[in-house]
């Protein structure tokens, strides 16, 4: 039962209390760079996601045996086995993602959520539920991600899916959903800019639905503390 | 007999802030009626949709933040906005256009930053970069005086251009910009940048049906109204005339050394000052009294700044015209200015107030 209260509440913190790409603001480089198109966002989202738990996973199995000193570049060094993989993965079985990536994909070594997560977490606590700790916050990230690319790209160009068969293999091309369709591309929301704009929108977005949760409680009855006047002279 | 002592400031400006924006509006009309003369209904049938979505989109921000909606949507400042944009834009650009330009305006440029008096940069100038960044073919068709067009544009084609993107009689945005001996046109300032990479000199160019026979048919017009709009409000004290003047003489300095240096590929100074949105930008959008700088010293150097980006812009830049970006540039760097030129406070000397600084 305890444990079960561990997991929830990591699968709160990971998706929305503190959701690394809209509440920590972590990994902002990629987070607005690669977000162009829905099908970017959800191959950087699922390559950063394999990393972190991979990642999460390993220092936790290590971590009685890392000096604290050098926790650190170890930590990095960690990672950044963990993104080669990928990296290579990528570059071997989806090609064309892997192209338009460019260096976002091997920049997820910097990605300042990942190390985070290694150091405030997966660090001090167990494999399981550092591994969970991983999947979720990599969910949570992922699910920014692909909220960013679908809007921009909705705004963009108008389409939904462009290019999924770079990344799901042939058959996805069928996926492509075309929303509208624009004389002209609206590149504002192509160009980093727009994804200043739209992630700016949706913290706002985040924090009225917090504000609205927080208001519609109903408020604790705080205990009044009444001071007591002591008399020492009656004794 | 007692004085009444009050605490400074002694002088007070009476004015409210709508009646402010209502006299910059009013001075815009010398240049909308150039604009109307040469080009056609375009501008004005933009400038009146821009005024009905600023309102719209005033109203709905407003009523959104819980404001004082009746003082806050007709205090000036979003007609205002609208109608700058309106003017800046081609005339025959799509409605869409400046739908999309004046909701950014409004709604992102001005109020998510706090409404007027918080905005940072200049509302009508970020839309149009922003316009200009994301439709470079809509935002780059701009129309050739009516009396050297090919086709006729009357009133209703050019309504219907703005909305359908082509005249009653199927006209195309394309062909109505072509001239009588059939190539497209371009603004005047564009020509003789696109003449120099084609290996033309300037007295060449110049020989451009668009300039005429003076800096650009209807262009030269179109800039002295602004300038006699502005000059008026100079005249009623709406504007300080620190920030025109040193834009101004900035321009005139920096093209006059490169027109000096070369003639055969540096345009005059006139035809700097009498084109693009030289005059506009100098009196009506440096101006801003919101993200412009505040000390005369200041608005000299922010002048002068901007004066001296829309010379570099328009010689060096990938864009025939460089005001937009200039006085975006120059908001950025206000806040710099201003630090940089306080000035001295009543009795004390400049070493102390340099003390005080620190």
């Amino acid at each position: 039962m305890k444990i079960n209260d561990e997991y929830k509440e990591l699968a709160w913190q990971g998706l929305w209390k503190n959701n690394p790409g809209i509440v920590q603001l972590l990994g902002l480089c990629p987070l607005l760079a690669v977000t162009s198109t829905l099908t970017n966002a959800i191959g950087l989202g699922l390559a950063t996601l394999f990393v972190l738990i991979c990642s999460n996973t390993t220092v936790s199995a290590i971590r009685k045996w890392v000096p604290k000193e050098i926790r650190i570049p170890i930590f990095v060094l960690i990672i950044a086995s963990f993104v080669t993989c990928v990296q290579l993965l990528m570059n071997a079985y989806t090609f064309g993602l892997y192209q338009s990536l460019g260096i976002f994909l091997p920049l997820i070594v910097t990605n300042c959520a990942i190390i985070g997560r290694a150091e405030a977490y997966a660090s001090k606590n167990p494999i399981k539920q550092a591994s969970f700790d991983g999947l979720m916050m990599g969910l949570g990230f992922l699910l920014i991600l692909m909220l960013l690319g679908a809007v921009r790209e909705i705004l963009g160009q108008g389409t939904l899916f462009d290019g999924a068969n770079l990344l799901l293999g042939e058959w996805a091309s069928v996926l492509r959903v075309e929303v509208y369709t624009l004389d002209s591309q609206f590149l504002l929301a192509i160009l980093p800019p727009g994804a200043f704009i739209v992630m700016g929108l949706f913290i706002a977005l985040k924090n009225a639905i917090d504000d609205r949760v927080a208001a519609a409680k109903p408020k604790t009855e705080s205990q009044e503390i009444a001071r007591v006047r002591v008399n020492f002279d009656e004794k | 007999m007692a004085f009444w002592i009050a605490s400074s400031p002694h002088n007070h400006v009476q004015s409210e802030t709508s009646s402010m924006m209502r006299m910059v509006i009013y001075a815009t009309i010398p240049g909308i009626f150039a604009q109307w003369y040469f080009f056609g209904w375009g501008n004005l049938i933009h400038i009146s949709l821009a005024v009905i979505t600023a309102l719209v989109a005033e109203f709905t921000v407003l009523s959104l933040r819980e404001k004082n909606i009746k003082a806050q949507l007709f205090d000036g400042s979003a007609i205002l906005t609208a109608v700058l944009l309106g003017i800046s834009l081609p005339a025959i650009a799509p409605w869409w256009i400046t739908v999309i330009g004046v909701s950014f305006a409004i709604i992102v440029v001005k109020q998510l930053y706090g409404g007027l008096g918080h905005n940072p940069f200049n509302p009508a100038m970020a839309a149009y970069v922003m316009l200009l960044i994301s439709f470079p073919l809509q935002m780059t068709s701009w129309l050739p005086p009516l009396e050297l067009m090919a086709l006729p544009l009357k009133f209703v084609d050019t309504l219907s251009v703005i909305f359908s993107s082509f005249t009653i009689d199927g006209y195309s945005v394309e062909q109505l910009r072509t001239h009588v001996d059939g190539y497209t046109m371009a603004t005047p300032l564009d020509t003789v940048k696109t003449n120099l990479t084609l290996g033309l000199n300037i007295a060449e160019s110049m020989t451009s049906p668009v300039i005429g026979e003076n800096y650009g048919v209807g262009w030269e017009w179109v800039s002295a109204g602004f300038l006699l709009g502005g000059l008026f409000l100079i005249g009623k004290k709406t504007i300080h005339w620190a920030t025109p003047a040193s834009f101004l003489v900035s321009i005139f300095i920096c093209s006059l050394i490169a027109f000096l240096y070369s003639q055969d590929t540096n345009a005059s100074t006139l035809f700097h000052w009498f084109n693009g949105a030289c005059m506009f930008g100098a009196f009506f959008i440096l101006t801003d009294p919101v993200s412009g700088a505040t000390s005369i010293k200041g608005r000299i150097v922010f002048g002068a700044l901007a004066g001296f980006l829309v010379f570099i812009i328009r010689k060096y830049g990938g864009y025939p015209d460089g005001v937009a970006f200039a006085v975006l540039i120059c908001n950025m760097a206000a806040p710099l200015i201003d630090q940089y030129t306080r000035p001295r406070t009543y009795g004390h000397n400049i070493s102390s107030s340099k003390a005080g600084k620190e």
